[in-house]
């Protein structure tokens, strides 16, 4: 079992950038009728999304945000050490993004730097694989940088997934401290349900070729795409999530000790809004602790939780809070991890 | 256990004014469709903390179909 416990480390600054390009659901409607837009957008919760245009790249809204961050915080940058970078959606297959942004971002030549690739689970994945590195490490200060340009991903004309994603970057600097006390993380992973949220050409079990571009109807619904577009079996999601994730809060109680509804505040990967009120609503929590930021930024996989915190929690985590991350999605992968926030800066949000 | 069931269901899907019968072909119905079947999905959840997979899902046709899954699932 993957129960874990960190002294020590913990967020002392956050920003975000986000794409300027604003899609509102209610007017998507080049491949779907208006009542059909309407009713989704009701159901989701999601009013509004970011698309990067077209040459802008996950790795630029998190270099925005990680110049935003160092700038407001006083950073100097030759104390960064570690440098993670947390993406599905990167510049190259390869070199690792997390490498070229080191340069791009001025950091010394001996920063440690790699990617991070699973998906919606990734950010509270990353924190744990970062808290670890700097426990049992003399660096100084790691910057963990998230994006994904999820509106690439997925099909226009797949009604399924077509209002649910958007783009956006963030980042985060991480140290160590007294005042970020314990952490505990718990860590998943089912790949029995690969199939459930999927990409499945490109890679190189089913490479990319003249047959997987091309855009079929896929299902008695009218919904097309090709092997190139992500897909989405949204009702099992549902289900996995709603038998996953409580008891995976639970075991987290029962490692750390912790009565999670004392905890101030309930960050919850946000998917849509009617799966995360039936969840806040199962596990009885008061909706004034569990922000959302679905409305205005839909579905940005691992970048939703922390932008999350970004656009609705700025000003709050400077005095001493508590918080519970807990974040699920595409693997099947989740985590779920109990934090202290103190004297956390978080920035305004920038736009490219 | 069937009230129960029915009162959820009709719920989840909004059906106010008229009654549904353990025959009906829940998929005709003018209410369901893949925004119905997440509500049914927190119905079942909330009401008899069960989760039926789409694999399994996909086999049912009736009403009452659900109905026997869900007393199948109590019964164990």
């Amino acid at each position: 079992m993957a129960l874990l416990k960190f002294n020590n480390a913990g967020i002392s600054g956050m920003a975000a950038c986000v794409p300027a390009n604003t899609i509102h659901n209610y007017n998507y409607t080049e491949n779907f009728s208006a009542e059909e837009a309407k009713e989704v957008t009701d159901k989701t919760g999601i009013l509004e999304r970011r698309f990067a245009l077209p040459g802008i790249t996950a790795s630029d809204l998190c270099y925005a945000a990680a110049e935003k961050l160092l700038s407001d915080l006083n950073i100097d940058k030759s104390e960064i050490d570690l440098l993670v970078f947390v993406s599905q959606t990167p510049d190259y297959r390869m070199p690792a993004t997390s490498v070229l942004l080191q340069n791009r971002l001025g950091l010394s030549m001996q920063t440690m730097a790699f990617d991070i690739s699973l998906g919606c689970s990734a950010f509270v994945y990353a924190l744990s694989v970062v808290y670890s590195i700097m426990e049992k490490s003399g660096l100084r200060k790691a910057l963990l940088l998230d994006g994904e340009t999820r509106s690439r991903v997925y099909s226009p004309k797949d009604r399924k997934t077509a209002f649910l994603f958007g783009d956006g970057g963030v980042a985060a600097i991480i140290e160590k401290g007294d005042r970020f006390g314990e952490s505990f993380f718990s860590l998943n992973s089912d790949g029995s349900r690969e199939d459930l949220i999927k990409i499945k050409a490109g890679g190189y079990r089913y490479p990319s070729s003249v047959e997987t571009l091309v855009e079929k109807v896929v299902d008695e619904h009218g919904n097309i795409r090709s092997e190139e577009h992500g897909y989405m079996e949204g009702a099992d999601v549902f289900n996995f999530v709603l038998r996953e994730i409580p008891p995976d809060i639970k075991r987290l109680e029962a490692f750390s000790g912790i009565n999670f509804q004392e905890l101030d505040y309930f960050l919850f990967h946000q998917a849509n809004d009617y799966m995360n009120g039936y969840l806040a609503k199962k596990l009885k929590l008061p909706a004034d602790k569990v922000p959302s930021s679905i409305a205005k930024f839909g579905n940005t996989s691992s970048v939703s939780i922390p932008l999350t915190i970004v656009s609705q929690l700025q000003g709050k985590l400077t005095e001493h809070r508590t918080a519970m991350l807990c974040a699920f999605g595409v693997g099947m992968s989740w985590a779920t991890a109990f934090l202290h926030f103190n004297q956390c800066q978080i920035s305004d949000i920038v736009e490219l | 256990m069937k009230e129960r069931f029915l009162a959820s269901f009709k719920e989840a899907l909004q059906i106010e004014d008229w009654e549904i019968g353990l025959e009906d072909v829940f998929r005709d119905y003018e209410e369901w469709d893949s925004l119905g079947r997440l509500s049914l999905i927190a119905a079942l959840d909330e009401e008899f903390n069960l989760q039926i997979e789409d694999k399994e899902f996909e086999k049912l046709v009736t009403v009452g179909d659900i109905l026997t899954t869900v007393e199948n699932t109590a019964a164990k």
